[in-house]
């Protein structure tokens, strides 16, 4: 399969990057990890006028902690983030997530900031991101904006960049003492999308309560999700296991899937009630310092 | 659509042409380097047969330009063997019976290469884990396994 013809950008800086998407509008599209992009380009689904490589630019490739936050570049692979150890020690729900994402040849291209800019549904990281609570860095033209991740997806792939703006960093607020997290994805094969993942950040006060609960759901409605009612049903509890299971109800109840080829809508309502009952008990276990 | 001129390292060796930006990397390696060892399986991310080494990473060849490997290096299955030497994995693959109808193997191949380097001590679930994203339909992977075994072992000894 070869896709239709194209001209090719190779930008050696942000700003020259931002004047080409400026210069040629929206038949520009961006090439980072091109692991989406390129299947979708041989396929005919998607058939650009002009590529903008931007892995050519310089310095965009950190995982670093600064100012209370992780903050993850442009250009980080998949791979990378799932060898870092900052994300091993201190963010096991990112740490999970990046290790099932497609496959290890995807994952080193893949680009973690990717994953959030093509807006798919199917994607992991949406869910594990709104779990956390994480910012977006998008710099276009007028400089550089944030953007909360809950206002990032508005629509089935849709995101909430300007055509002008790119995807410079994730920041993600680093978890204060008594935080775990997990994220659980079932798929029917290695490379497939979930049919359905959960992905669930916890904060625990002095006494065990819950804190401050994220919980964010993959491939189970037009839109990555996120399970507000169950978040605010888990603040403020102990979570014993009843909590648990009326939470991971919540959760399902909040959740809006389809019948396709990987399952029927009841099947994946209930199958959100299970991962997030699972990934709920694994990552109380962590935020007690378990693993 | 103008052409693009690159220059790629492969199996150690530079090579220039004038390309169209569309043309996939396996296409560049086969058809223009006349390096068949890669192959094409899937064509759509999923099998791993493209799978190439660039800049040390495992990739897919069939899921990224050309025009993104000017001034890298590239290494494919016939830069595994040196000065008449099998590499330990190729070597780990023919004593273990590794391969059936060989389609898949140089994508292993390349995917061993790439994981040994960074964990020349593997456990069989860290293998099996690396070579997901590389199917098998002979083998059920179980010699493919022990290939890889085989080949960290010489490696370990000081074979490459």
């Amino acid at each position: 399969m070869i896709p239709r013809s194209f001209e090719y950008h190779s930008p050696r800086t942000l700003d020259e990057a931002i004047g080409l998407l400026q210069k040629l509008g929206p038949e520009a599209k961006l090439l980072s990890g091109g692991q989406s992009l390129i299947p979708m380009m041989k396929l005919r689904l998607v058939s650009p006028e002009h590529i903008v490589d931007i892995n050519r630019i310089p310095d965009l490739d950190y995982v670093s902690e600064s100012d209370g936050h992780l903050k993850i570049g442009a250009l980080v692979r998949e791979h990378q983030l799932e060898s870092s150890d900052v994300v091993k020690t201190k963010f096991p729900v990112l740490a999970d997530t990046a290790k099932v994402i497609a496959d290890p040849l995807v994952r080193s291209q893949a680009t973690v900031c990717g994953n959030l800019a093509h807006g798919d549904p199917a994607n992991d990281h949406p869910a594990t991101m709104l779990a956390l609570g994480a910012t977006v860095v998008a710099t276009g033209p007028k400089g550089k904006r944030e953007i909360a991740i809950e206002d990032f997806f508005p629509g089935l792939f849709t995101t909430a960049l300007e055509a002008e703006e790119i995807l410079t960093e994730i920041r993600v607020p680093l978890p204060p003492p008594r935080s775990g997290g997990a994220y659980l994805k079932l798929e029917r094969k290695v490379g497939d999308f979930a049919t359905a993942g959960v992905a669930v950040q916890l904060t625990l006060d002095e006494a065990g309560a819950c804190k401050r609960a994220g919980v964010g759901l993959t491939n189970v409605g037009m839109t990555p999700i996120k399970a507000k009612q169950a978040e605010a049903f888990l603040t403020g509890k102990q979570l014993d296991e009843a909590t648990i299971q009326q939470a991971a109800e919540l959760a399902a109840s909040e959740s809006q899937p389809m019948d396709d080829i990987r399952g029927s809508a009841d099947y994946k309502r209930d199958l959100v009630r299970v991962l997030t009952a699972r990934a709920l008990t694994t990552a109380l276990s962590r935020a007690k310092g378990g693993a | 659509m103008a052409k693009v001129p690159i220059t790629v390292k492969v199996n150690g060796v530079e090579h220039s042409a004038d390309i169209e930006p569309r043309l996939l990397l396996v296409h560049f390696l086969r058809e223009t380097l006349r390096l068949t060892g890669t192959h094409i399986g899937c064509d759509t991310s999923h099998c791993g047969a493209c799978t190439v080494v660039m800049d040390g990473k495992p990739i897919k060849s069939c899921t990224a330009f050309a025009v993104q490997a000017d001034g890298r290096s590239i290494l494919t299955v016939e830069g595994l063997e040196q000065d008449g030497k099998l590499h330990p994995l190729q070597d780990g693959f023919y004593q273990e019976h590794g391969l059936q109808c060989g389609y898949c193997t140089p994508g292993m191949l390349m995917t061993g290469y790439a994981f040994l380097q960074e964990n020349n001590n593997p456990t069989d679930d860290e293998i099996r884990h690396a070579i997901s994203g590389n199917l098998c339909r002979c083998t059920g992977y179980v010699n493919i396994v022990k290939a890889y075994q085989y080949a960290a072992q010489k490696m370990r000894e000081g074979g490459a």
